[in-house]
């Protein structure tokens, strides 16, 4: 982790390196890695990051989209609730107000004032006077509960306090779940009595039934204390203790995640009533609600994945055609130097020659002119004893002279051709002049070399010294190929749009593997004494020039290395 | 050819040059010597040879400002160069500047003979165009004069 952060620090430090370092493989193993690792990291961090933002953003708004409805719904039937126990409430302050203690107290007349109330307004089982001592003194409904005293019970004391009381739901005395409303109401003469009604919870039942949730959500009322107020599918009847904690108190719709006694993922949405003691609460299980978001959460995954592959196979490809070009590259250029310092001993090596050549050229005229001058004077002698034998000793210096020419001359071609580019040559002279350098020592080893040169043979516009560097690698090459005594062939002949020189030597040959790295540059089989350059730099000649160039061999048969080169010049070599 | 061919040899390898010299004199051709680029110049100015052969490489004047000032002064001498130095560039100028042939030291006394026999056969035809141009010029002038003298 420290290395990937080091190399992120400095990511293009490895990359510059040292130029001139010997370049070893473990060197490009290792640039490879670094590079890999550098892009992966590059590319796959953002991704990654991109990816998890991703991720929990969308899985935010998801939560929104489902929680949402559900808060709304529960602020809507909370205002059903609302509304339902205002109006209830209303409804009995009203008859409150509306009547006189001695109208409600008259039996008759409650029982016409319920019937109208069970008309109008659905949900009421009863109706009952109470007088300030918390006697039931008049009571319309299914029970026979008149003169009954309420005086000890709480929603009687709440009730002379606040005036106006709704209860939770309970059982009280008859047995099935209910809810009082009850109001109390004050005479000009000081007296207070008050009107009871009771609530059966049906109507609790319908409105939450009115939200229409799916079979797996769960809608239930529940009082201060944790009680159900209505029942629910999956936390408990009617008066039960709900089976979980109650949430933190607020009468603002709120949702909120939670794990629900039966073990399973749900969204609680709740409100608070602000003036009834209860608490409307919707469950819904967050795995039904949340399908969706798997299956998007499954695309984002597999987006993740497939782009981290793509990444990975990316930067391997893109690393793997760097690393080679940077090989080839360097290769090419150690090729270059190497072919540079060849050309540059070639050059100097002709130099001197030219040197030597010059100087000897001199007082090799006056030997010339000196031994021509006896010469003369001989021949104008009339005939004495020594005469015929001075003559020969006079000629024979003459022909050395000519034989020491020659080779100054040669010498200054080749110096003269270090210089020199294109140009209109004629080849058969060149590789005659060529193979001149290299008689002495076939000569020596009695090698037969056949210079077979076609008469026809076209002029060709190409680079004279860089021809003569060609033929003669070729031509040492054949000679150290051949065995003394051996035969080498050089045969040229026209073609359709050039020239072609083979060069065949009945030498050793060559085995299929040794053919196959012929032209690579360092690759020698002359241990210790090649430098593997010759056919590789010849190679690089011939095609810079154009050309082409192929090697037949068949191991101890002999060796044809076969170049073709173009009559003329592209525009860019001239 | 029976006029003896008049040589003047510039160079500064005196053993070379002498030697060169008597050989020529015995294959009858009078040859002057000179062994520096002043001296040649002041022999031409003296009487004209007809064939030079000149050495390249010499202390002061050098040989290619030699040929250049005879065949400015003197176009009609022919010019041969003999040189042990000679590079194909210096080859290329000397032709251009007007040299009749160019040769490496050493060379074959025979073929050096036949090179000077060319450039004095070189300039003898040039001599005798150079006479026709003169004599047609003179023909011109001629008839001129007489188609004047008719109009009077």
């Amino acid at each position: 982790m420290r290395k990937l952060a080091d190399l992120l620090k400095h990511p293009l430090r490895e990359l510059q390196g040292e130029v001139d370092e010997a370049v070893s493989p473990e060197r490009y193993t290792l640039l490879r890695r670094k590079i890999i690792a550098l892009m992966v990291a590059a590319t796959l961090i953002p991704l990654s990051v991109m990816a998890v933002l991703n991720y929990y953003e969308h899985q935010n708004a998801m939560a929104r989209e489902i929680q949402n409805p559900l808060r709304v719904l529960v602020n809507k039937t909370k205002n059903s609730f609302e509304l339902f126990l205002a109006e209830r409430t209303s409804t009995v302050s009203l008859i409150a107000s509306a009547y006189t203690y001695q109208e409600l107290a008259d039996q008759q007349k409650l029982a016409r004032i319920f019937s109208v109330m069970k008309r109008e307004f659905e949900g009421f089982v009863d109706l009952g006077l109470i007088d300030e001592h918390g006697t039931q003194v008049n009571y319309v409904g299914p029970y026979t509960l008149q003169g009954k005293n309420y005086a000890d019970q709480r929603w009687f004391q709440e009730v002379r306090l606040k005036g106006k009381y709704v209860s939770d739901v309970f059982m009280g005395f008859r047995k099935f779940p209910h809810v009082i409303v009850a109001v109390q109401h004050m005479t000009e003469d000081g007296r207070t009595w008050i009107l009871r009604a009771t609530l059966d919870t049906k109507q609790f039942e319908r409105i939450i039934a009115s939200m229409s949730l799916e079979p797996d959500a769960d809608a239930f009322l529940v009082n201060g204390q944790g009680l159900m107020q209505t029942s629910s599918n999956n936390y408990g009847k009617v008066l039960e203790k709900v089976s979980f904690p109650l949430p933190p108190m607020t009468y603002e719709p709120t949702v909120v995640n939670m794990t629900d006694p039966l073990g399973r993922e749900v969204f609680l949405a709740y409100a608070y009533f602000p003036d009834a003691d209860f608490v409307l609460m919707a469950v819904k299980p967050r795995s039904s609600s949340l399908k969706t978001w798997y299956t998007v959460r499954g695309d984002l995954l597999f987006i993740f994945v497939a782009g981290v592959a793509v990444v990975l196979i990316a930067a391997m490809r893109v690393t793997d055609a760097l690393i080679r070009r940077m090989k080839e590259a360097e290769d090419r250029r150690e090729l270059a130097l190497r072919e540079v310092e060849h050309s540059q001993k070639l050059s100097s090596i002709g130099r001197l020659a030219a040197g030597v050549a010059h100087e000897v050229n001199n007082p090799l005229a006056i030997i010339n002119e000196k031994t021509g001058l006896m010469k003369d004077i001989l021949d104008m002698q009339g005939d004495f004893p020594a005469k015929a034998k001075l003559l020969a000793q006079v000629e024979s210096v003459l022909r050395a002279v000519e034989r020491c020419r020659g080779i100054t001359h040669r010498m200054l071609g080749f110096a003269r051709r270090m210089d020199v580019s294109i140009e209109d040559l004629d080849l058969s002279e060149l590789i005659r002049e060529t193979a001149g350098f290299l008689a002495n020592e076939a000569m020596h080893r009695k090698v037969d070399v056949q210079l077979d040169m076609d008469p026809e043979l076209p002029r060709i516009v190409s680079d004279r010294s860089q021809l003569q560097q060609v033929f003669l690698n070729l031509f040492n090459n054949a000679l150290a190929a051949v065995a003394d005594g051996g035969n080498i062939t050089v045969t040229a002949r026209p073609e359709s749009d050039g020239v072609r020189v083979s060069v065949a030597d009945n030498g050793c040959g060559m085995s299929e593997e040794t053919l196959k790295h012929i032209f690579e540059p360092f690759f020698t089989t002359k241990k210790g004494k090649g430098t593997g350059l010759g056919l590789s730099i010849t190679y690089g000649i011939i095609k810079r020039l154009g050309g082409e160039i192929s090697v037949e061999s068949t191991q101890g048969v002999g060796t044809t290395l076969t170049i073709t080169l173009p009559k003329g010049q592209r525009e860019a070599l001239a | 050819m029976s006029k003896k061919i008049k040589l003047l040899l510039v160079d500064d390898e005196e053993n070379f040059v002498n030697t060169l010299a008597e050989r020529m004199k015995m294959r009858d051709m009078g040859s002057d010597v000179a062994h520096d680029g002043e001296t040649a110049l002041e022999m031409i100015k003296d009487g004209t040879p007809d064939v030079m052969v000149l050495d390249l490489r010499m202390p002061g004047i050098d040989g290619v400002e030699v040929l250049r000032k005879v065949k400015k002064s003197h176009p009609e001498v022919q010019v041969i160069v003999l040189t042990g130095h000679g590079s194909e560039q210096d080859q290329e100028v000397c032709m251009q500047l007007g040299a009749y042939e160019y040769h490496k030291k050493p060379v074959d006394i025979d073929r050096l003979v036949k090179s000077i026999k060319g450039a004095y056969r070189q300039k003898m035809e040039d001599a005798m165009v150079a006479a026709t141009f003169a004599e047609a010029n003179d023909h011109e002038d001629a008839d001129r004069v007489m188609r004047e003298g008719d109009k009077k």
